[in-house]
């Protein structure tokens, strides 16, 4: 027994600024402390002790024990030494075999972030995500590397500590994700090569996005408080017909009439509206977070709540969110059994605002005002006035009155949701190198909401208002099991990783159904529902195995299988087997390379693997099918009234869609790593795609069916730089690019190879096509003449040259997807203040401007008693009817967009020292550069058919720890 | 626990299930019927049939798909709305690109192919299988037939619409498969040898349930099929149209007194006429097609009119007529002669797209005969059933097949079928004529059946369709009406379905 001394110091980070909870441990023992929120600590140790300085992000420091240690950690670049999380485990970053991309809090979009999904917009290259709206808690459409699929599910699998999301529908919520806190979340993994996401099998053809929260750390309770205020403002409006230029408009085309008795002169008004400034409005919220994270002995643990307030920049748009989390780590039986719980619970309380308001605005004659004596809740609404008794009668064709869609219309709805899941990681006691590990998990949701609209509001004037209820359940369960192995064989300088396990997953939503009531409460007749409820269910079963083999650490061969049994399909067809190889050289570790000083990091990585996908489809496509029509569907015979027994399209041999996926790629590091980085190449093949085709009339109960047919081929370049541009004691600059190409090309679609088959069509409206040899839903449309730069009513190309213009001139032009999708990322320091951005690039995308194709004159004056305003386009056209068909209104809808724009200053600690604060103000949507003519060119899928617009918002925030 | 993979929906039944019982059985009848009378089964919202480009469910029932194509092709009317693929029905230039003519083939298809698995699963081997008592294997048995009936209804539009229609029967499976295409006249065989072999099975008429086929709508299908065999196969079998219209008339079916009552919401009661109507109703059997779309789309913005006739919520500004419908009458005022139900508007139609040029049509009415507004969840959806067949249409085949030179008949009773027709318009014998000639038959069914689906049929039977002989305003897309191509009487197999299906021939000229 040595002498001990006690020893103490403070340890700092590069910035000079403490650093807490750092673990200090003595070499070669599991004694140890933690630095305390000054960055102080103090140890007794054995003289000339060894003490190991760690902390996440940072290079590990050893130092000889001695009093008044004042120690500086640094930040490791490029975190290489990183263990990433890849299914079912961990592995090195250096010993990665598949194409893995993370992204952790510090490299997280900032400012005012409602959904997770958001917080890596711009992060990781072949990676998009497209919010769907402005709207609060509004979904994403997240793509990795393209859509692998036409009519199956394209979004990724999320994996949040271990539990798969189904992806299923919570009333009442816009979208599921948006209850769960994105405060909460500590890391990004993107899985996006078939070596990476093939251990999830038949979920795993679109990537998996692995999702972890954060989790105690260790030592005395640390608190963090954070707080924001946001303002969100339109940052573009429509380009419609002001009052005036309305007025002169109608006024230009003399003295038409609609009935042949009266003019449209007459029907104008004498008020000037803005109907866009009517319906939105500067949207205010705010965002707050308190989190407490420690350890209680062996125990980690973490607590966090929030509460978020989110006005909609339409009015009567209101989200709030109450959310709080537990993360508990015990360690037990002397660290052999590791035990994680996580719990997290979130109640949203929403009212949902018209969306219907947006597009009426555009319509909506700005000469008429928003109110007027009218038995519509005195909202000015077009209707008409019989002469002789005074009577008025709606207009029900005409469009309704935006601000009363708004303001007699409420929508609200309260959902609850709770995830999580507990953990249980045994390292046997006779055999450490075994481990056991078990998940259990669970998501459960319940969503209610109801719609209430006043008998007397022209919106629901037929059926006298509404009040109606909707809610369901969503009941989601996880068991995996799986076996580990990992051994050191040092004679053969090999090591063998090896896990074998199996899985059950069961999603199940309780979905009630309610009769339609009118404001009094009286049920409208016909829609009483049959059933008061139903229970969409479906249950995957899986087996899986890895076997990771490691050659003197610079050869890895990786290989994986997966078996999964969906309950989608029939016995004969249900089994889906998912197997994978790949294979990684840790070049730098050649001895050809080790002199190579500049070169700190240099990998190969090539994989082939095999996923599947059955998600995103109706849960029982294989059986044939009777269901019963419900009230209102009814068919008399004499005088009773039956229910009719409705068989469904089906089809007996549906089965899995599979991808194929080859990757090959280089993961390097410059000059120590301060320059970092990867490149991949990939190519997907998926066959036997669920798609939904046409089939001919007279062989199944419907026009179309779901089957698996097609082929479709991605094709791509991933680029990742990261790089530290300057670094010294007052500056530091970061910066981080990403790029990627994807080509997408449907191969075949037909059962039968048929070359007449000019596709599918396809999207909203149909303008767009299926077809082989081309992008999926490439546009489909007739080649506009113009005359003197003006388009000609009607007159297209014949491109068939036979003489007539028919659907055989339709040709497919452009895509609406990115051929390039780029992302740059910038974090300048000086001293205390820290300046960031981000910005993202789309290039290659069109889009078809929809809301501009109702700008025609037969819109603004039609024979239906009322006028409607157009966007200013109609003058660029001149057209009288819609040419809904003309590539006129595709457009080339590539931008360059600012994300977010940052600044933050640290003033460190506080009162007395016991407080670090931290202010930042961000602008987030800061400009978009593009030729796109609408109001916004980021839609998903192409189609532009007015979108709830995305804010530009101005967030101050403070964030505090003590 | 792979037994756990085996789910199924809770609301629904297997196949299996579904025929296991009686009742069973009955609820598949009823979506045979519900094929042609609603849109889907899960309410006014949804489409048994999604065709591309067709976004309004209410547009792809039955009745609204076929009456497009029956009577605004025709002078009989002609729809306001400024949507191109209707203009090019008045216009007759339409192409195999409008979606129009698709719903119109795909409900008839789809009819045929639920009318077929009903067929399939009713045969006597598979009732016996399934342990039926002989009281219900009759039962079933009469369903069967009225199944094959309506296969041959819809059979019949689809010859008379598009000539050579694919082909299915019970015999080919549901999945992938492709169709066969059958020639018009191999198709007329088929319908007519259907007709007769279920004859045995089916109910007597007028013995069966309300709005269920029976003996006397296989029978009127056959009189209505002869009458026309000249255009189907180029054989006159006018002897065949008088018999067959003959058995229908002594059956005991009479006139409904007073015309105007048989288009009213209450026509499913005391109506001796109608041999087989489409029932619907506001409450229980809603549809935005059907007589809510004939009734609706006939009225404008006037709100005394609209709720007159039990639509204060309706008024769609579409459907009105040329003026050869109300001229046809003489006095059209509705005094003289009181099938002449119109209402206000211009006679002239100087714009197609201005509702108010035309005279309004006020046929179909949602009221009852007694004056009262039947029960609607919106003011929009109407309870009057549709006459697919009626005693009326059964006098004028009778009285038209003996004047094209039938035997079997004679003309005096043609003349007095006729004037049976005229007696009831007039409500007294003022409007009886002594003598009738073929073109007179035409005439008189324009005057009699005007706005029932059968004016396109017509005018192809007697020559005028197509071609320059008759004029009507607006035919060929000219005010004063111009002559179109011969090839119009056929419309083109859609194009979406010559993709989907490629053993089917085009129609020549499209």
């Amino acid at each position: 027994q040595q002498p001990s001394v006690q020893v103490s110091g403070s340890v700092k980070n590069e910035k000079g600024e403490p650093l807490p909870s750092v673990s200090i441990k003595i070499a070669g023992s599991e004694k140890g402390t933690v630095t305390d929120p000054k960055g102080n600590f103090t140890l007794a140790v054995a003289d000339n002790a060894l003490l190991v300085f760690s902390y996440v992000g940072y290079d590990t420091l050893q130092v000889k024990a001695r009093a008044n240690l004042a120690i500086t950690l640094t930040p490791s670049a490029g975190a290489l030494n990183d263990v990433v999380v890849i299914g079912y485990g961990t592995q090195r970053r250096k010993e990665l075999t598949g194409s893995v991309a993370t992204v952790t809090a510090k490299d997280f979009q900032q400012g005012s972030i409602t959904t997770p999904e958001q917080l890596i917009a711009g992060k990781v290259a072949g990676v998009s995500v497209t919010s769907n709206s402005g709207a609060p808690g509004a979904g994403s459409v997240i793509r990795i590397r393209g859509g692998a699929s036409l009519n199956a599910s394209n979004d990724p699998l999320i994996v949040i500590d271990g539990v798969p999301l189904s992806g299923n529908n919570i009333y009442g919520a816009s979208n599921s994700l948006s209850l769960i806190n994105p405060n909460d979340i500590a890391s990004f993994t993107v899985l996006k090569d078939a070596a990476a996401t093939a251990i999830y099998g038949s979920r795993a053809s679109n990537g998996v996005i692995i999702i972890t929260t954060k989790k105690g750390t260790s030592g005395a309770p640390v608190f963090n408080f954070t707080t924001q205020v946001s303002a969100a403002t339109r940052a573009k409006k429509m380009d419609v017909q002001s009052a005036a230029a309305f007025r002169k408009y109608v006024d230009s085309l003399g003295g038409g009439t609609y009935d042949n008795v009266h003019t449209y002169k007459s029907l104008l008004g004498t008020a000037n509206t803005n109907w866009q400034d009517e319906i939105f409005q500067t949207a205010i919220s705010t965002d707050n977070n308190l989190s407490m994270a420690g350890a209680y002995k062996n125990t980690p643990y973490r607590v966090s709540v929030g509460y978020l307030d989110q006005q909609g920049l339409l009015r009567t748009d209101h989200l709030q969110r109450f959310s709080g989390g537990i993360a508990i780590s015990p360690r037990l039986l002397d660290d052999h059994l590791k035990i994680d719980i996580n719990i997290k619970g979130a109640y949203n309380k929403a009212r949902f605002a018209n969306g219907a308001a947006i597009s009426s605005a555009v319509y909506f004659d700005p000469t008429q005002p928003v109110h007027a004596t009218s038995p519509y809740g005195n909202y000015f609404e077009w209707a008409s006035v019989d002469p002789g008794s005074g009577a008025i009668t709606l207009n029900k064709l005409a469009p309704r009155n935006p601000v009363a869609l708004l303001e007699l219309y409420n929508n609200t709805s309260n959902v609850y949701r709770s995830y999580g899941n507990v953990q249980f990681d045994y390292k046997f006691h006779f055999l450490p190198e075994l481990h056991a590990n078990l998940n259990l998990g669970y998501d459960i949701a319940k969503g209610e909401g109801q719609t209430d609209v006043p008998a007397f509001a022209a919106q629901n004037f037929l059926d006298g208002g509404q009040r109606n209820k909707y809610s369901n359940k969503i009941n989601n369960k996880v068991g995996e099991f799986y076996l580990n192995y990992t051994k050191d064989l040092k004679q053969i300088k090999s090591n063998i990783n090896a896990t074998a396990g199996y899985g059950y997953y069961n999603n199940l939503s309780t979905n009630d159904n309610y009769p339609a009531l009118r404001a009094n409460g009286d049920t409208i007749p016909g829609t009483k529902p049959l059933f008061l409820l139903d229970k969409p269910e479906n249950t995957l079963i899986s087996y899986y195995g890895r076997l990771i083999y490691t050659y003197n650490n610079k050869y890895i061969l990786a290989a994986s299988i997966r078996t999964d049994g969906s309950s989608r399909f029939s016995p004969d067809t249900r089994w889906g087997t998912f197997p994978s190889v790949a294979l990684t050289w840790q070049m730098s570790r050649e001895p050809f390379l080790q002199n190579v000083q500049a070169l700190s990091d240099l990998k190969l990585r090539l994989s082939y693997g095999v996923t599947g996908n059955q998600d995103g489809i109706y849960n029982y496509p294989y059986q044939s099918i009777y269901s019963l029509s419900g009230n209102g569907s009814l068919v008399q015979f004499g005088n009773e009234w039956y229910s009719m027994g409705t068989p469904a399209a089906y089809d007996a041999s549906i089965k899995w869609e599979q991808t194929a996926s080859y990757n090959a790629g280089i993961d390097y590091g410059i000059l120590n790593n301060r320059i970092n980085g990867s490149i991949d190449v990939y190519f997907k093949k998926t066959k036997d795609l669920l798609n939904t085709i046409p089939i001919p009339a007279g062989s199944n109960f419907s026009s179309t069916i779901l089957t698996n047919v097609g082929n479709v081929e991605n094709k791509g370049i991933e680029l990742a730089i990261n790089a530290t541009v300057i670094k010294n004691s007052r500056y530091s600059w970061d910066v981080s690019f990403n790029a990627a190409y994807n080509e997408n090309e449907i191969t075949n679609l037909t059962a039968t190879k048929d070359s007449t088959y000019p596709g599918t069509l396809t999207g909203n409206g149909f303008i767009q096509i299926n077809s082989v040899g081309y992008q999926a839903n490439a546009f489909y449309v007739y080649h506009q003449q113009y005359l003197k730069g003006r388009p000609v009513e009607g007159v297209y190309a014949d491109l068939n040259d036979d003489g007539i213009i028919n659907q055989k001139d339709l040709y497919r032009y452009k895509s609406p997807f990115p051929k390039f999708i780029l992302g740059f990322s910038s974090q300048f320091t000086y001293g205390k203040w820290a300046l960031s951005t981000v910005l993202r690039a789309n290039i290659g995308n069109y889009m078809y401007n929809g809301i501009t194709t109702g700008a025609v004159k037969s819109n603004v004056l039609n024979p239906l008693g009322y006028l409607a305003n157009s966007l200013n386009d109609i003058y660029n056209t001149g057209f009288t009817n819609g040419q809904n068909q003309s590539d006129y209104y595709i457009q080339n809808a590539s931008f360059l967009k600012m994300d977010n724009l940052g600044l933050a200053y640290n003033l460190g600690r506080i009162m007395n020292d016991k407080v670090g604060l931290r202010i930042t103000a961000n602008c987030q949507n800061v400009f978009t550069i593009t030729k796109y003519k609408g109001l916004d060119p980021e839609i998903y899928g192409g189609i532009d058919n007015t979108i709830y617009p995305r804010p530009r918002t101005f967030v101050l925030g403070a964030s505090l720890q003590f | 626990c792979h037994k756990d993979l085996n789910l199924q929906p809770l609301n629904a039944n297997t196949s299996e299930k579904q025929y296991s019982n009686f009742t069973g059985y009955k609820q598949v009848l009823a979506k045979v019927y519900g094929s042609y009378s609603l849109v889907s089964s899960s309410g006014v919202g949804v489409s048994d049939v999604n065709i591309a480009g067709i976004s309004d469910a209410g547009t792809t029932d039955f009745i609204r798909a076929w009456w497009n194509l029956q009577e605004l092709t025709t002078d009989e009317a002609l729809c306001a709305w400024n949507d191109p693929l209707l203009l090019s029905f008045h216009n007759i230039n339409w192409t195999s690109s409008n979606v129009f003519i698709n719903a119109a083939y795909a409900r008839s298809l789809y009819q045929i192919t639920v009318c077929n698995e009903f067929i399939r699963e009713s045969t006597d081997e598979k009732l016996t299988a399934r342990g039926f008592k002989e009281n219900e294997a009759a039962e079933i048995r009469h369903f069967r037939a009225e199944a094959r009936f309506l296969r041959a209804f819809q059979y019949w539009v689809l010859m008379d619409l598009f000539g050579n229609p694919p082909f299915v029967t019970e015999a080919d499976p549901i999945g992938k498969y492709i169709p066969k295409q059958i020639t018009r006249a191999n198709l007329f065989t088929y319908i007519e040898s259907e007709l007769k072999a279920i004859d045995p099975d089916l109910v007597a008429p007028r013995q069966n349930e309300y709005a269920r086929a029976d003996r006397g709508a296989a029978w009127a299908l056959l009189a209505r099929l002869y009458l026309n065999a000249k255009v189907y196969t180029g054989t006159d079998r006018n002897t065949e149209a008088i018999t067959w219209a003959s058995k229908v008339i002594e059956a005991g079916y009479t006139l409904k007194p007073g015309y105007k009552t048989l288009f009213m919401s209450d026509n499913d009661k005391n109506n001796p006429e109608v041999i087989l109507p489409i029932a619907f109703d506001a409450t229980n059997s809603q549809n935005y097609g059907g007589t809510t779309f004939l009734t609706c789309s006939a009225h404008g913005t006037n709100p005394a009119d609209n709720q007159a006739h039990g639509i204060p919520g309706g008024g769609w500004l579409g459907n009105r007529s040329t003026k050869n419908l109300p001229t046809v009458f003489g006095d059209y005022s509705g005094n003289a002669d009181k099938r002449a139900l119109f209402g206000p508007g211009n006679l002239e139609v100087n714009d197609v797209i201005v509702f108010n040029d035309g005279l309004s049509v006020y046929k179909f009415n949602n009221i009852t005969s007694g004056g009262a507004i039947p029960p609607s969840p919106n003011g929009v959806l109407c309870s009057i059933d549709f006459p697919l067949f009626r005693l009326g249409e059964m006098y004028l085949i009778y009285a038209e097949a003996v004047l094209r030179g039938g035997s079997g008949g004679t003309n005096a009773r043609a003349l007095e079928y006729f004037n049976l027709l005229r007696t009831r318009a007039y409500g007294n014998t003022s409007g009886n004529v002594g003598a009738i000639t073929v073109n007179d038959i035409l005439n008189e069914r324009m005057r009699e059946l005007y706005w029932e689906g059968s004016r396109r049929t017509d005018l192809i039977r007697y020559g005028q369709f197509t071609g320059n002989t008759y004029l009507w305003p607006w035919k060929g897309g000219v005010k004063n009406g111009a002559g179109v191509d011969a090839h119009f009487a056929l419309f083109p197999i859609p194009a979406a379905e010559t993709i989907a299906n490629p053993n089917l021939k085009q129609n020549t000229g499209y």
